[in-house]
């Protein structure tokens, strides 16, 4: 019998309470009757189960139906508290799926964790690349890692499919794909047969290549592609997901090292890869591999003391390799989503206690009626639920929309996939969280409101929440959510501060205006100075000669485009400092360039053609070099030595930021690209062509193009882009950065002034007749409206207060964003103060002119 | 036909055969049970739960009302509630029932009955 008392509770407590004992009352005539018992129990069992779950459906149907009802009664409220969930849960879902996808969410290799990036280091610079020869001693003795692998960075035509195209890959030793564990998806993956000197050309295409240039055929395997007018035979093709070195690799070649290649020790140009042993922990294998990075870089620096002195070796793991800059931007994305999530909540908490103290009277009715306190606490948590989840499925539907918009954030140079799945842990915490706010002030104040035997509720005029705990409760919400979007609005505006001044940073040339492409020389074809010059002289001879275009020039590597090409400078008789040797950015340029790109030249002349190979070797410096090397002398004539080279100053032009907006950059030096000699450093054989013309950029392209094609017909044009381009993607993260944080603080603004907005309207309403005696009393409009706005003002002044403290931390924090700009701005934090003040006049005054038109008559008789 | 009553057919078997079993007397539960399973020779035995689950929505739609007058007290038991059928819920029976003569009427048309019972 107590058993099936015991069941019975699956019932709802109401219809238990009703029926419970009368179904007892059966049970137990059946059994005096002498049934089966096991027979009984088995039917009593299903019995129960079957209905228990029919009644509760029943109640459910019921509850939604009424839950219907009324929210479409308060089609404001309803609309307000989904919208407000859903902008919580979708902001946060968002801004945590880009930061998981970027920051935490292991790398798509095997044992990723274990993988590490092995550079090389120099007093100044922390991450080098590895020349061969070291990256072969430091493989000799590197028993700390299961395997080493080497790649480099590889930009090849592609020509004999169609259009010829530029494509970027990597040429890597065999070890790399085993190492990451990555399986072809068709054909093999290299081996150290294909490392060799004297083997063919293997090439391995991404799933993206092979989709687009050979349209998924399964037969590629085999075929033969040219890869700066070398063939090579594919041999495999990669998973859809594998992106390695970075995103933008479509093709694959073997790296093969021939014994010329160790002979410089200097010229470092590999990026290593390692995979740390297993069995001991991750920190103990990494301390392992640097020590032992240590003893190694020693050693080599004892044995080749000309090269090696002041070179050391570095382990870094491969998941670490986001740039602080990325990692602190994202952080602050995240900061501030969690932000609006909170005021999110705190803004739904509110609604729901206004809405249950304005709905007492109702319960308060159908208490008296007989409605039982669990029913009436199940029918509001049905209402709260339909509220979170409705908001919930928006949110994510938000979030769904809002996580494309974000992509820009992921770094290009992370072996990642461009978009992140959405994050579904975090969806679920978002959801929770609302769900948990939803239950807790949407059920809580109807289990105290029914607590209450008296049937205060009932009474007319009776003034309930105003005063006393519950409205401090609803103005520490609202003071919250206001602290949250001064936080917001402070930390947002100083980085719209620091985008602007990284905008008007001058770049040292004029990018309007100047079109840019590349055509990069295939080597065996132009590695002789004759058939590039000849090159050159006729596509540039050509496109001078075009209507609009004033200047055009080529440049080995553009400003903001390659930020490496860094060389040791030594000047006779200066001895070296060794701690800090002099370097600068070298580069070779055809006359023209200057005037093309807009970069002053101070002192002296251009590089000219007359600056050919038998003349001696000339070079223009920048500003920079004249002031490190020679401040307050006369530069012109004077000689160094750069790349083995030792050209005399004939011009000095002015800086250029090399490095980007952000970054201080090296000294420039210009060479002549007539002084490149036969077959020496082809890497910087001029690749990139700035076109300086009052024509757009549309119209010019067909006529470039058909000139470089009258040219070389197989030579592709890649990277067509205007100057200004270029500038403006290097504050192009920032930008998407500010504009998602601008877009939630303006959010959070726009949810506290609906806080305000509703506590004040609330609290109006329910002081209606108090107004009205005061009117009655003799009260002017003034003193009304000073009531109401005195209690916004308060609010306000809390929350600014508050936030204002909070923000300079937060603004400390984010330093290294802010590009120079004092966290303690006080044009921001005066800008923000204003904005929360109107934010609270917009969210005061329709409350106030309520309160201002109370009839004291009405309002009297009402009491 | 009340439209209140239209909107209730069809009835569910088990609360047409409730609304039968009251139509002579008032009942409490477990007799309800018992004069069901005998008025259908044993056919329909229903449930603890399906029956107040019935009776349940039978309250709540007027067909059936809990009374307060009980039996002499030796005959009673504390714990039972008696129900009585309604004006309502004899008007509903009575539409059910029509309901299912024509039914049967259209079934003999088409020759899906025997001619005699």
């Amino acid at each position: 019998m107590r058993l099936y008392r015991l069941l019975l509770h699956l019932y709802p407590a109401s219809f238990r309470a009703e029926y419970g004992g009368q179904m007892c009352a059966v049970f137990a005539q059946r059994r005096a009757n002498g049934e089966n018992p096991a027979a009984l129990w088995a039917e009593s069992m299903l019995d129960i189960l079957a209905n228990a779950l029919r009644v509760h459906w029943d109640i459910l149907r019921q509850d939604l139906r009424y839950t219907a009802r009324t929210l479409a009664r308060t089609p404001g409220f309803a609309v307000t508290a989904v919208l407000v969930a859903a902008l919580g849960i979708g902001a946060t879902t968002a801004a945590f799926s880009i930061a998981d996808h970027v920051l935490l969410r292991p790398l798509p290799f095997a044992d990723s964790d274990r993988l590490v990036k092995l550079w090389e280091t120099e007093p100044e610079y922390s991450r080098m690349e590895l020349s061969p020869a070291n990256y072969r001693d430091w493989k000799r003795v590197g028993t700390a890692f299961e395997s080493m692998a080497a790649y480099r960075g590889l930009s090849v035509d592609l020509s004999g499919q169609g259009e010829p195209e530029r494509i970027d890959g990597a040429a890597v030793t065999a070890e790399l794909f085993p190492m990451l564990g990555t399986r072809p998806v068709l054909g093999r993956l290299f081996t150290e047969e294909d490392d060799r000197e004297s083997a063919g050309g293997t090439a391995i295409l991404s799933y993206r290549l092979w989709q687009a240039v050979f349209g998924g055929d399964a037969g590629v395997l085999g075929r033969k592609v040219m890869l700066d007018q070398t063939p090579y035979v594919v041999i495999g093709v990669m998973p859809r997901e594998f992106f390695f070195p970075s995103r933008d690799a479509e093709i694959w070649t073997p790296m093969r090292l021939g014994a010329a290649a160790y002979e410089e020790r200097n010229d470092t140009y590999l990026h290593g890869v390692g995979k740390l042993r297993p069995g001991v922990t991750l920190e103990q294998a990494l301390e392992q591999a640097r020590a032992q990075a240590q003893v190694a870089a020693g050693q080599l620096a004892r044995m080749y003391p000309k090269d090696n002195a002041h070179v050391g070796f570095t382990v870094i793991r491969v998941r670490d390799e986001v740039s602080p800059l990325t990692r602190r931007l994202l952080e602050a994305l995240c900061g501030a989503a969690f932000c609006l999530l909170l005021i999110a909540c705190t803004n739904l908490a509110n609604l729901l206690l206004a809405r249950s103290l304005a709905r007492r009277k109702e319960l308060a009715v159908r208490t008296a009626m007989g409605a039982g306190r669990d029913r009436l606490v199940r029918q509001m948590l049905t209402e709260s639920l339909i509220l979170a989840v409705l908001g919930g499925a928006l949110g994510v539907a938000l979030a769904a929309g809002a996580v494309p918009l974000l992509v820009r954030l992921v770094p290009q140079s992370l072996p990642i996939g461009e978009a992140p799945a959405m994050d579904l842990r975090v969806l679920g915490i978002a959801a929770l969280l609302t769900m948990l706010t939803a239950v807790g002030f949407g059920v809580l104040p109807t289990v105290r409101a029914c607590a209450k035997t008296d049937l205060s509720g009932l009474r007319e005029g009776g003034r309930e929440g105003v005063g006393g705990r519950r409205e401090r409760l609803r103005s520490g919400l609202v003071i919250a959510e206001i602290t949250a979007s001064v936080v917001l609005l402070v930390s947002s505006g100083l980085l719209i501060r620091a985008l602007w001044r990284l905008q008007t940073v001058d770049p040292g040339f004029r990018p309007d205006g100047v079109l840019t492409l590349r055509t990069s020389l295939p080597m065996p074809k132009y590695e002789r100075t004759a058939p590039r010059e000849q090159f050159y002289t006729h596509v540039l001879g050509e496109i001078r000669r075009m209507p609009g275009v004033s200047s055009a020039a080529y440049i080995s590597f553009l400003p903001m485009v390659v930020r490496g090409g860094i060389r040791p400078v030594t000047l006779p008789g200066v001895p070296l400092d060794p701690s800090h040797p002099p370097v600068a950015s070298l580069r070779f340029v055809t006359p023209g360039f200057f005037e093309t790109m807009g970069i002053a030249l101070r002192a002296g002349r251009d590089i000219r053609e007359s600056d050919s190979i038998h003349a001696p070797d000339a070079a223009v410096v920048s500003e920079s070099f004249v002031r490190e090397f020679w401040r307050g002398e006369n530069p012109l004539g004077r000689r160094f030595q750069i790349a083995s080279r030792n050209p005399m100053v004939v011009g000095v032009a002015g800086d250029v930021r090399v490095r980007g907006l952000e970054q201080s950059s090296e000294p420039q030096v210009y060479l002549s690209y007539r002084q490149v000699g036969d077959g020496v450093s082809p890497w910087y054989a001029p690749k990139d062509l700035v076109i300086r013309s009052d024509a757009g950029a549309a119209g010019l392209m067909p006529a470039i193009r058909a000139i470089i094609r009258n040219a070389d017909p197989d030579l592709p044009i890649s990277d067509v882009r205007t100057m200004r381009d270029i500038v403006d993607g290097e504050t192009a993260p920032r930008a998407v950065q500010v504009r998602v944080l601008a877009a939630f603080a303006g959010m959070a603004l726009l949810l506290a002034g609906i806080g305000i907005h509703g506590l004040l309207s609330f609290a109006v309403s329910m002081r209606t007749q108090e107004i009205g005696v005061r009117v009655a009393l003799g009260a002017q409009p003034r003193n009304v409206l000073g009531m109401v706005l005195r209690q916004g003002a308060a609010l306000c002044a809390a929350g600014v207060v508050l936030g204002t403290a909070l923000a300079y931390v937060a603004a400390r924090a984010l330093e290294a964003l802010l590009a120079g700009i004092k966290p303690a701005d006080s044009a921001t934090f005066a800008a923000v103060a204003s904005l929360a003040f109107v934010m609270m006049l917009a969210g005061t005054v329709v409350p106030a002119l309520r309160a201002l038109r109370v009839n004291p008559i009405s309002a009297i008789r009402m009491e | 036909m009340d439209s209140r009553t239209e909107s209730l057919l069809p009835l569910p078997p088990a609360t047409f055969h409730i609304l039968m079993s009251l139509a002579d007397e008032d009942r409490h539960g477990y007799a309800i049970i018992q004069d069901v399973a005998a008025r259908t020779g044993g056919e329909l035995k229903l449930s603890a739960g399906t029956l107040y689950r019935s009776i349940q929505r039978m309250l709540e739609q007027g067909l059936l009302v809990e009374i307060q007058e009980r039996p002499a007290p030796e005959l009673d038991d504390e714990r039972r509630r008696y129900y009585r059928i309604t004006p309502f819920g004899e008007a509903t029976a009575r539409a059910e029932a029509r309901r299912l003569t024509e039914l049967v009427r259209m079934a003999k048309a088409s020759g899906f009955v025997p001619r005699r019972v």
